[in-house]
């Protein structure tokens, strides 16, 4: 094989040379930090995904070494390949953090913002755009658009209102599965991931459509309200299964298995396994296998960029030992329910209230348990 | 009286029919292309200066030297009848009651590229002339213009009619193109063009059926002969639809040189205003392009008269200008108010959206509520700088140019009628019971002398 051309970007400065047909976004990423764009609907693992969500936008000052004009309109770093010599700006033009800010505004603009009883909330990537580049108010004074939630299957929820049409999940379903069965109905503001005829989504792969949605739009039913992202040791553990590679990342408090996904990257994104295909997990694995004695534990997994988590420092001392419960010391020995199962004990943020479906700021008459 | 090259034979009687269109002369330039082979085909063409009648004006010689000619690929043309821009009908005049022309341009437009499928993606809501299409097909094959071996060239070309379920959308190229493969039409990611791949990601060139049209007189007169008529890089005739408050809305084949002035208020043309209401706006080619108060519609911000063509339509930039468009010309009068104006273009566009992307499918609706809010009279003044800022963060950060074509008229309407808005805001309980009128919009706009 004749060897591969590299090619000369730079990017806010900094110079690299990657080869050709690299996107400008994954150039960006091998520089890594805030040179990189965010990115919410690309996903490399899946053929076609990108340019929809408009996040990953930057500015080419340089188009190239042969025809150095610049590009007269921002360009989707994730579709764009580089060319040999080009110049590209993001974090260091004001163009680009003036639409940026826009699309994120775009973006949260019908999003119910219920973090508070959302189970992505944590490593949720719309979160992490927000605090990035998000401003604290809404300039938008109408009601927000709002759909009802599903069960679509036994495995997976749908919030239809905190999806952000990235597609991904679309994606998952055509390149992973032997037939898509849900996709996206009608156009527009008003259009929804939908199965069409109420269907559920049971084939084997399918519960990876749940690592790959960015927001809480499809959520794992089997973890629903279980607990935090945060409170959980991601470990990483793996099984001879007949299915899939079999390796995986356990959420574990203790030795409770409280959920299991794949092993995802810095980027958010499925890892790829030595033979270079993305490790998707099947839904035995996934939704099956809670116990620690199904499962061989590699280790802790290190997670990085993703804020809340990471705060937790898990790398190092974990292993399979059980934390010591602050909750059991303070309280003289009394266990606390709180912590685990708020729903049950507590008059406020029932599940079975849709927060979104509530106009205006949500009050303590919207809980009360005496309500017919 | 300009010179008609289209519509000329329009009002012939049973012109729809293939004996009388062949009796008036059709398909001569069928019997002249095999003659002159592609490359000749597309030389003339591109002599012509003929441009894109869709709406972008982009030369379509050029665009046809651009289709990629790998070896044993098949290559398609599909013609773009998917006409659904508010204001814009002209294509469907042409395909109703010249149906033979059309099919005339794009056998000549297939040899010249070499397409031996050819497709005619129109649009849903056009059922009727799916029939009429289809009839003049038949009648072209049986006089061997169209199927195998045309004319004895050895050259085979198959005409296909495919409906939209009606959508806006898919008058965009790409989105066209994956509404014609089956699927959902969400306009796609270039590169790569559709000149490299298109329809089964094999070449394509995607022309309006205006466009297609004009090849016929173009092989028939030279395109030197073709590119005399008009003016400067306008060359030749272009339909116009003139709809609005005018005395006489229809299709006009109009030659690039008349002044607007001319066009709204000849006989030839519009006929004027009725009722001897005064003109206040115009959107000169669909509801795409900006708006312009009346001073500068007949007149460019130097003074100058105003044309009808692609150069002198657009003399100004987007700050006094507008835009040829796709030749749709609506006009108002005095009594129209611009923001109702804008709110239903909004509206259109929010329903419209493909929602693919987010800056266009969350900026569209938020848009139109403002907008409606503003309407209503129940809007703020921060409103007007909010709709200035979305349409800002829409326009050049989407897909494809359907963001930009519903930030364009929100921006338009602000920029040239904004007390007209402020009065909305200022005078709510006036502005449900009444219109704003003329107001200033057609006082002389002062021209600095330049030294
Ligand atoms: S459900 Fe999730 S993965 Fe699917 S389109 Fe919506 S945000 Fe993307
Ligand atoms: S990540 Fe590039 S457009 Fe969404």
């Amino acid at each position: 094989m004749a060897e591969q051309q590299l090619f000369k970007v730079t990017i806010d400065n900094i110079t690299i040379e990657v080869p050709s047909g690299t996107t400008i976004l994954n150039a960006a990423r091998k520089i890594g930090g805030d040179v990189a764009p965010p990115a919410m609907c690309y996903y490399s693992k899946l053929q076609g995904s990108g340019g929809k969500c408009r996040t990953c936008l930057v500015e080419v000052s340089k188009g190239s070494e042969k025809d150095p004009r610049p590009m007269p309109k921002l360009v989707a770093s994730c579709r764009t390949t580089v060319m040999d010599g080009m110049e590209v700006k993001n974090i260091t033009s004001p163009k680009v953090l003036d639409a940026r800010a826009g699309v994120v505004e775009f973006l949260l603009l019908n999003h119910p913002l219920d973090c508070p009883i959302c189970d992505q909330a944590g490593e949720c990537h719309l979160q992490d755009l927000s605090y990035d580049h998000g401003k604290e108010g809404t300039r938008y004074e109408f009601q927000r658009r709002t759909f009802k939630k599903h069960d679509i299957g036994p495995y997976i929820q749908l919030h239809m209102t905190r999806c952000i049409l990235c597609y991904r999940c679309v994606y998952v379903a055509d390149q992973l599965t032997n037939k898509r069965e849900h996709g996206i109905l009608d156009r527009g503001d008003h259009s929804e991931i939908a199965t069409m005829i109420e269907k559920s989504l049971e084939n084997d792969f399918i519960g990876n459509v749940i690592d790959v949605c960015p927001v809480g739009a499809l959520t794992d039913r089997t973890f629903r309200f279980k607990n935090r992202v945060w409170f959980l040791k991601p470990m990483d553990a793996h099984r001879n299964c007949p299915t899939c590679s079999g390796k995986v990342t356990l959420w574990n408090r203790g030795d409770e298995v409280f959920r299991v996904t794949a092993r995802k990257d810095e980027w958010g994104e499925v890892e790829s396994l030595e033979d270079g295909k993305p490790a998707w997990i099947c839904n035995t694995c996934r939704f099956d296998k809670k116990h620690t004695n199904d499962w061989v534990i590699e280790g802790p997994r290190m997670i990085n960029r993703q804020s809340v988590i990471s705060a937790g420092h898990y790398q190092g001392n974990v292993g399979l030992n059980k934390p010591t419960e602050i909750f059991e010391a303070v309280h003289s020995g009394r266990h606390p329910k709180v912590m685990l199962d708020i729903h049950s004990v507590s008059e406020v943020n029932k599940p079975d209230i849709e927060l979104s479906l509530i106009e205006g700021p949500a009050h303590s008459t919207d809980f009360n348990s005496n309500k017919d | 009286m300009s010179q008609k090259l289209l519509l000329d034979k329009a009002h012939v009687e049973g012109i729809r029919t293939y004996d009388v269109y062949r009796r008036e002369g059709g398909y001569r330039a069928v019997e002249k292309a095999i003659k002159m082979g592609p490359e000749a085909i597309v030389e003339e063409v591109k002599k012509s200066g003929l441009r894109g009648r869709g709406g972008a004006g982009f030369p379509a010689g050029m665009k046809w030297s651009f289709i990629a000619k790998p070896e044993g690929v098949p290559r398609h043309l599909v013609c773009n009848a998917d006409e659904s821009e508010p204001g814009t009908f002209k294509d469907r005049y042409l395909m109703e009651f010249l149906p033979h022309l059309l099919i005339e341009g794009l056998i000549v437009s297939s040899f010249a590229l070499g397409s031996n499928a050819t497709y005619i993606y129109i649009r849903g809501e056009y059922a009727w002339i799916v029939d009429i299409l289809e009839h003049a097909i038949e009648e072209a094959r049986a006089h061997n213009f169209v199927g195998k071996n045309i004319l004895g060239s050895g050259f085979d070309c198959e005409i296909y009619v495919h409906r939209g379920a009606g959508a806006y959308i898919c008058g965009e190229e790409t989105a066209l193109i994956e509404s014609l493969e089956g699927k959902r039409g969400n306009p796609r990611i270039k590169p790569p063009f559709p000149a490299i791949q298109g329809v089964w990601l094999r070449p394509t060139v995607v022309n309006n059926v205006e466009t297609l049209a004009a090849v016929v007189p173009i092989i028939n007169m030279g395109g030197e002969e073709y590119a005399k008529i008009g003016v400067g890089k306008s060359t030749g005739t272009k339909l116009m639809s003139a709809c609005g408050n005018i005395n006489k809305p229809g299709v006009y084949e109009i030659d690039m040189t008349i002044s607007v002035e001319e066009f709204i208020y000849s006989d030839e043309y519009c006929g004027g205003i009725p009722n001897g209401k005064r003109l206040k706006a115009c959107i000169p080619g669909g509801s795409s392009v900006p708006i312009l108060p009346a001073n500068l519609l007949l007149k460019t911000a130097k003074g100058e008269t105003r044309y009808m063509n692609y150069e002198s339509l657009s003399d100004g930039g987007f700050a006094t200008g507008s835009m040829m468009g796709s030749g749709g010309f609506i006009v108002l009068d005095e009594d129209q108010c611009v923001v109702k104006n804008t709110y239903t273009f909004a509206r259109f566009y929010r329903h419209e959206s493909c929602g693919q992307c987010s800056p266009c499918r969350e900026g569209t609706g938020w848009m139109e509520k403002l907008l409606l809010r503003l309407e209503n009279g129940a809007g703020k003044l921060s409103d007007i700088d909010l709709l200035w800022d979305i349409q800002r963060k829409i326009e050049g950060n989407t897909i494809c140019p359907l963001g930009d074509a519903a930030a364009w008229p929100v921006a338009a309407a602000i920029r040239h009628f904004r007390d007209e808005f402020e009065w909305h805001v200022f005078h709510p309980d006036e502005a449900v019971k009444r219109n704003y009128g003329l107001a200033h919009y057609a006082d002389a706009i002062h021209v600095p002398a330049t030294v």
